[in-house]
């Protein structure tokens, strides 16, 4: 019995799994990228040290001392984090509907044009014009994604060459906008009213003059919203089932088209919001960008990083954000910005091989647990899907014992007990 | 000792998985030059077998001896350096690569060391596909290849890498009856060549038509290693199941009511915009079972599709409990009463990253109780499917929780008749029903079908095995060319007739389809 419930938690794909791997990926990519550094004549614990202070606000090297805890630092880190997370969402969102919206990047700027304009042009003097802003900011974004969703849903115009070009687009529109609003120059626009912004004194306070601001709010707003609509309604029950099957899900009588429109466009409302944490709360102007800032393709590190659950997501916004926010701090420390890049990489890369790093961690259960050895098995998802459905029967087992092995790993003890339990 | 007049012989093989024990000391043999069947119900133990015999799995306990030599097999690689090979059910063919290609992947022979060698691998697929009647153009691409080509090209597959003891698993699921006859004469040539073939299966006329011997597995357990001419169906039935088995379907006459489902002259296009369905016209009433027997590829897909809604209709009327849905969309069709067992579960019935509470849910989940104001009920969505599991006897790992990627293929049919029989239709279409389902499965769904009939519903089964269709049916309708050629009562018809029908050189009772298609001269010369 314990078995079965060791099984359950940790099978392939289960959010458990997706944690374990993600982690694993994770120390993988700091262990290689400590291998580069070490190879490149650069110290890496000056890196690491720079991701801990940016992360925890610690600094060790000056414990005891006031300067020991500074939260300035993980408020500056949370703050970058933000827009990087709602981008996670979103790409997250239509990954579940078996879609990848590439276009996170071009609908968040859709996000802080709308969100510039509401603020520069609604006279307006009570923080209200801050909601509406960011209101504004989830709808230019929606709508913005709308267009790449009702293309795929209609004509069959694959999603990612729309969202990929969709970015330009949105990027010189927003830069032809913003520079013809009165008082721009060419780099930025006036700055926006005090009361359209998302930074408080009191924030600022409390963490030690960083630029963190309220939409932190809206940040955990929409990781509950994400896990709310995918898991708990009929509407995210759709979507999923889109997402996995679209001929089950015709089937069944749902409207494909729809499903995928509508996904698009909540995607693009997660990423619009996202271009409200940029617009609000880390600048106090309108700016005309130079080139892509990154927050949309980060955000497909971030969705994928977080198995696309919405806590993962969140933690793995919080992680990127923290390698982004940690950069500067790591140059003065010695360590190169390519190296915190090189390490966002490697974690995708990781994340990517998460088949591969159940088969290790396999490998590892199984010299554990003796009895699972003959698990030295083509990869799991392919022994199930190459495997006929006479063979279920015994590939399901298989999954199973795989996943024990995850637990083994996980949790030495209980994986050992379980052990001399079946012996 | 006896072991070298063997070529395969396994020992006490036991193999446990977590909460189950799949293998329970079976000792298997497999003799020179004969064909051996493996028989037994969905998760019986069959595939586990073959699995470790394969090098898939490791033997918990047990010894393999090949051609009386004790062997570790320990990957597939080795048992092909032993001259083992396996045909899967399931095949691993590149769609768009040639025949050749496909053969050689994987092994491909190498001239100046960096050029692949196509030219000597063409002409070995040539020589074996002549040499045991294989009919194979080396050259042709697999997209263009019938199943049964493709069957034969993975057999060639297992023949290019010199096996001499090939594992065949359910090679006859996928096949009409005309490919399974020419497998066989292709498996009575390897036999003749010396070769020695392990047959996977659970149909029991397959066995008594080809193999040698047969042995049986139940729950894991060897139940017996009979020769086949000693030994008739029913025995093996019972050594499968367990208990006596009815291969024929006990009801009562039909008792026809009210028309549930009429299609006036309907006409639908394939993928391929061919007039698939051509002018079928038919009534099916409440309390009757009505068969559609056919060949595969006659219409009866896009038939079921259309009925369905999932395929637009170019004319003609579908009318479904007095409500015309020739236009009306899946989720109308679901509500006023139409229950469809797909014949592509996997791809159409079950969405197999869903649990299978989430599967059961499929078609209510909309819907109060399941749903309030768009937020679904997860509990009741879990007990409903714990209930139905319980009712029609689903069996999985996990209950409602399990993917149903993890259940049997026996188990993933019954749940999806569990879902269509609780949504209460009016009319149920049945397509492929117990396709690739043990004796077992098929006497129980049978069973479903027919109390389903006499509960007052109207039930459209669409099947290619004439055995079915004839056992169940009240009427039969024949289905040649997307047309009916044929309609009778299922008493009062047999195999031949209806063969006749399904090659459309017969018509007989279509007086009314007739007349609406007279200008047709080809329909009024094939008049009986």
């Amino acid at each position: 019995m314990k078995d079965n419930s060791k099984s359950r938690l940790f099978r392939p794909g289960s959010n458990s799994s997706l944690f374990v791997t993600a982690i694993i990926a994770i120390l993988l990519s700091f262990l290689v990228a400590a291998v580069v550094m070490i190879a490149t004549g650069i110290q890496p614990k000056g890196f690491f040290d720079a991701l801990l202070r940016t992360m925890t606000g610690l600094d060790f090297s000056r414990a005891g001392t006031a300067q020991f805890f500074r939260p300035r630092y993980v408020g500056e880190f949370i703050q970058v984090s933000l827009p990087l997370i709602l981008c996670g969402l979103s790409i997250g969102f239509a990954y579940r509907t078996g879609m990848f919206n590439i276009g996170a990047e071009g609908q968040l700027i859709a996000g802080i044009l709308c969100s510039n304009l509401i603020a520069l042009t609604l006279p307006l003097k009570t923080p209200l014009l801050a909601v509406l802003c960011i209101i504004s900011a989830g709808i230019g974004g929606g709508l913005w994604a709308f267009i790449p969703g009702f293309l795929k849903a209609r004509f069959g115009v694959h999603e990612v060459v729309t969202t990929i070009m969709f970015n330009y687009v949105a990027m010189y529109v927003s830069n032809w906008i913003l520079k013809a609003l009165p008082g721009s120059n060419p780099q930025r626009t006036v700055d926006l009213p005090k009361n359209a912004l998302l930074g408080s004194d009191f924030l600022r306070k409390l963490s030690g003059n960083s630029r963190l601001h309220w939409g932190f709010i809206v940040v955990i707003l929409s990781v509950l919203l994400y896990n709310f609509i995918m898991n708990r309604t009929s509407f995210g029950y759709e979507l999923r089932a889109v997402g996995f099957n679209r001929h089950a899900a015709a089937y069944a009588g749902m409207n494909a088209e729809s499903r995928i429109i509508l996904s698009m466009v909540i995607s693009g409302i997660f990423a619009g919001l996202g271009g409200a944490m940029v617009a609000q709360g880390t600048f106090t102007y309108g700016r005309v960008l130079q080139g892509f800032e990154n927050y949309g393709f980060d955000g497909i590190s971030v969705a994928l990083l977080g198995g696309t659950r919405g806590v993962g997501i969140l933690l793995g916004g919080l992680l990127l954000g923290g390698l982004r926010s940690g950069q500067p701090l790591m140059q003065a420390m010695g360590v190169p910005l390519e190296i915190a890049q090189i390490v966002s990489g490697l974690i995708i890369l990781f994340v990517a091989m998460q088949h591969g790093i159940e088969r290790l961690l396999l490998f590892f259960g199984k010299r554990r647990l003796e009895e699972e050895k003959e698990e030295s098995v083509p990869e799991e998802s392919s022994l199930n899907d190459a495997l006929s459905p006479g063979f279920e029967k015994a590939a399901a087992p298989a999954g199973d014992a795989a996943a024990k092995a995850t637990a083994g790993k996980d949790a030495e003890e209980d994986a050992e007990a379980s052990a001399s339990q079946q012996a | 000792m006896k072991t070298d007049e063997y070529v395969v012989e396994m020992r006490g093989i036991s193999k446990r998985f977590p909460g189950i024990l799949a293998n329970d000391r079976v000792n298997l043999s497999l003799k020179k030059g004969e064909i051996l069947a493996l028989l037994g119900e969905n998760g019986a133990g069959k595939s586990t077998l073959m699995s470790i015999l394969f090098g898939f799995y490791h033997a918990d306990e047990g010894q393999i001896f090949i051609r009386g030599k004790e062997e570790k097999i320990n990957s597939p690689n080795k048992a092909y350096d032993l001259g083992i090979g396996m045909v899967h059910q399931h095949f691993q063919l590149i769609d768009n690569f040639t025949v050749t290609e496909n053969i050689m992947l994987g092994n491909e022979s190498v001239k100046n060391a960096l050029f692949v060698d196509e030219a000597t691998a063409r002409e070995k697929v040539r020589k074996l596909s002549e040499q045991y009647g294989l009919n194979i153009n080396p050259d042709a691409r697999i997209e263009d290849c019938s199943v049964g080509m493709q069957q034969r090209v993975e057999i060639l597959k297992v023949l290019y890498r010199n096996a001499d003891i090939i594992i065949l698993d359910e090679p006859t699921a996928v096949l009409t009856p005309q490919e399974i006859d020419e497998l066989m004469v292709i498996l009575r040539n390897f036999t003749a060549e010396g070769k020695s073939i392990i047959l996977i299966t659970h149909k029991l006329r397959e066995i008594m038509q080809v193999a040698d011997r047969v042995t049986v597995l139940r729950r894991g357990k060897m139940t017996g290693t009979l020769n086949v001419r000693d030994t008739n169906e029913d025995e093996l039935a019972r050594l499968m199941v367990g208990r006596h088995v009815n291969f024929k379907v006990d009801k009562s006459p039909a008792k026809p009511g009210h028309p549930v489902l009429e299609i006036q002259d309907l006409v639908v296009r394939d993928a391929r915009k061919l007039k698939a369905v051509d002018g079928f016209t038919l009534t099916v009433h409440a309390g009757e079972i009505v068969g559609i027997a056919g060949v595969d590829g006659n219409g009866q897909e896009e038939l079921v599709q259309a009925i369905a809604g999932l395929m637009p209709i170019e004319s003609g009327h579908i009318v479904l409990d007095g409500h015309d849905i020739s236009e009306a969309k899946v989720r109308e069709r679901n509500e006023i009463g139409l229950g469809h067992i797909p014949a592509d579960r996997q791809k159409y019935g079950l969405i197999m990253d869903f649990t299978l509470a989430e599967n059961m849910a499929l078609k209510s989940y909309f819907k109060a109780p399941l749903s309030k104001r768009g937020v679904l009920n997860r509990p009741l969505i879990r007990s409903q499917a714990e209930e139905l599991s319980k009712t029609f006897d689903v069996r999985s790992g996990e209950g409602p929780l399990s993917l149903a990627r993890m259940l049997s293929g026996g188990n993933q049919q019954k749940a999806i008749i569990a879902r269509e029989f609780a949504t209460n239709p009016v009319l149920m279409v049945a397509a492929q029903p117990t396709r690739g389902l043990d004796v077992g499965a098929i006497e129980y769904i049978h069973r479903r079908l027919v109390e389903l009939r006499d509960e007052g519903k109207a039930i459209l089964l669409v099947s290619f095995e004439l055995d079915e269709v004839m056992n169940l049916s009240d009427r039969i309708a024949v289905i040649y060319e997307g047309r009916v050629s044929g309609l009778v009562n299922a008493g009062e018809s047999d195999e031949r007739e209806l063969g006749l029908m399904m090659s459309g050189s017969l018509h007989k009772g279509v007086e009314s389809a007739e007349e609406k298609n007279a200008a047709t001269p080809s329909e009024k010369g094939g008049k009986a």
